[in-house]
């Protein structure tokens, strides 16, 4: 049996700290100890890449991040893609371009297309398909998310993309 | 999520000597984790035997690719992501570059590690016929000191290597002399990204004047562990890729492989796969003689 620890993380800019199981998934602390319900999870095993969020620049599956080791860690989740009410570019290209349908891979392709546009701002088709390769949707058929991720690369907004 | 997380000890010493002194005191209580990749799925579906786990995740000192005169040596805590990312090692390990890039998706790229994809030991392990081919040597660390293996040696049965229980894999040695070889990697499974590999061959060659001098052949997916395939190997050494020696090599991998049935393909359809990935290699040796 094991104790619970203090973990204190960057959630989408703000300090947090949490008393939660060491082995408690990251998507698990997000979701229950900080209400921060965007990211879903889907299979749990890393196969679908629904619960995909960014930690220290890095995009994860959070259901296989144990909660001990995003202690010290910067974390930036679906919630934190807009900013003061507006929306990020990549969520008005899926909007615009009819990428969400029923929406629970959404925020795990947000994030996987926001992590691709900040090291690859116009990547080339290919390059679409392979930053999204570990994200499964089960409605789109894929092509209006890959021309979300294309339209929002255009957008002159993307050229700044945090 | 069928695993329960107050179920499992997880502690984070955050050096590599606090952990070799943990695993120095219980020889093979404590379960090393470092991306979690392997040992997190197993969790979220309750089959985590583990009740001791220690992190090796953000530990500098497992972390690193160092470039040798003669050789590239790479932490056992570096990430696929690292390998892809390093200019020598994605220009010169090409074969090794490429199993990077095929293991899961960018996120699991991220934190997937060598020395995780090596000690979890699948047959079906993306890294391995590269490195094997590549006579890698596998570098393990205890308070005792440090100690080495061919990677050949390394794995002795079904998910089983010769690691002590007090030991700690260190880093992976990739010999540099492989430049003029052949070289040959081929993944058949059901999709290029995420999946697992139903088969795959790796291959170095060095061919002097239509003749097989050297001759590397590993496979994952043919074996209960990923392995060299010497007999294939000595039905060309020293002989030209002729269609008559090519048919006995052939037969020589049918003859040493033993695949299994599983959930992603059937023995039968391994065997002839992984035969007729030999072909291809073995036939592209006669393709230009460049090198």
């Amino acid at each position: 049996m094991s104790a619970c620890v203090n973990i204190r993380f960057n959630v989408n800019g703000e300090s947090r700290a949490i008393d939660a199981p060491p082995m408690k998934r990251l998507l698990d602390v997000l979701r229950e100890d900080l209400r921060l319900i965007g990211t879903k999870e889907g299979c749990g095993e890393g196969e679908c890449g629904s619960c995909s969020v960014r930690m220290n620049g890095e995009l994860v599956n959070s259901c296989l991040v144990p909660a001990l080791q995003a202690d010290g860690a910067t974390i930036e989740t679906v919630e934190g893609l807009a900013r003061n009410g507006e929306l990020h570019p990549l969520q008005r290209a899926f909007l615009a371009c009819g990428g969400a349908q029923c929406g629970i891979c959404t925020p795990g392709m947000l994030m996987a297309a926001a992590h691709l546009l900040k090291h690859n701002p116009h990547p080339g088709m290919a390059e679409i398909r392979e930053g999204l390769a570990g994200n499964l949707c089960r409605c789109t058929g894929f092509i209006r998310i890959f021309e979300s991720v294309v339209a929002a690369a255009a957008s002159e907004q993307a050229a700044d993309a945090r | 999520m069928r695993g329960n997380a107050v179920a499992h000890e997880l502690i984070a010493p955050g050096s590599l000597d606090a952990v070799l002194e943990l695993l120095a005191l219980a020889p093979g209580e404590w379960t090393p984790i470092a991306g979690g990749t392997e040992l997190m799925v197993a969790h979220a579906s309750g089959r985590l035997g583990a009740e001791k786990l220690v992190s090796l995740w953000g530990i500098p000192d497992l972390r690193f690719i160092e470039t040798r005169p003669d050789r590239i040596v790479i932490g056992a805590g570096t990430t696929f992501r690292d390998l892809r990312a390093h200019q020598t090692l994605a220009a010169e390990l090409q074969l090794l570059a490429q199993a990077a890039s095929w293991i899961g998706s960018v996120a699991n790229q991220s934190r997937a590690t060598l020395g995780g994809n090596l000690v979890n030991g699948s047959p079906a392990a993306d890294s391995s016929p590269a490195l094997l081919v590549y006579d890698a040597e596998i570098e393990m660390i205890s308070t005792r000191g440090k100690r080495s293996v061919a990677y050949s040696e390394f794995h002795t049965g079904y998910k089983s290597n010769v690691m002590a229980g007090d030991e700690l894999l260190f880093a992976i040695h990739v010999p540099r002399r492989f430049a003029h070889h052949r070289q040959y990697l081929r993944k058949v499974g059901t999709r290029r990204a995420m999946a697992i590999a139903k088969v795959a061959l790796g291959a170095t060659a060095l061919v002097d004047g239509g003749v097989v001098s050297e001759i590397r052949l590993a496979a994952a997916s043919l074996a209960p562990f990923p392995a060299r395939l010497y007999q294939a190997e000595a039905a060309m050494l020293g002989r030209n890729a002729s269609p008559e020696t090519i048919e006995t090599a052939r037969r020589a991998l049918l003859a040493e492989a033993r695949p299994i049935d599983d959930i992603r393909s059937t023995a039968e359809y391994r065997r002839r796969v992984g035969a007729n990935l030999l072909e291809e290699f073995l036939n592209s040796l006669n393709d230009g003689d460049e090198e």
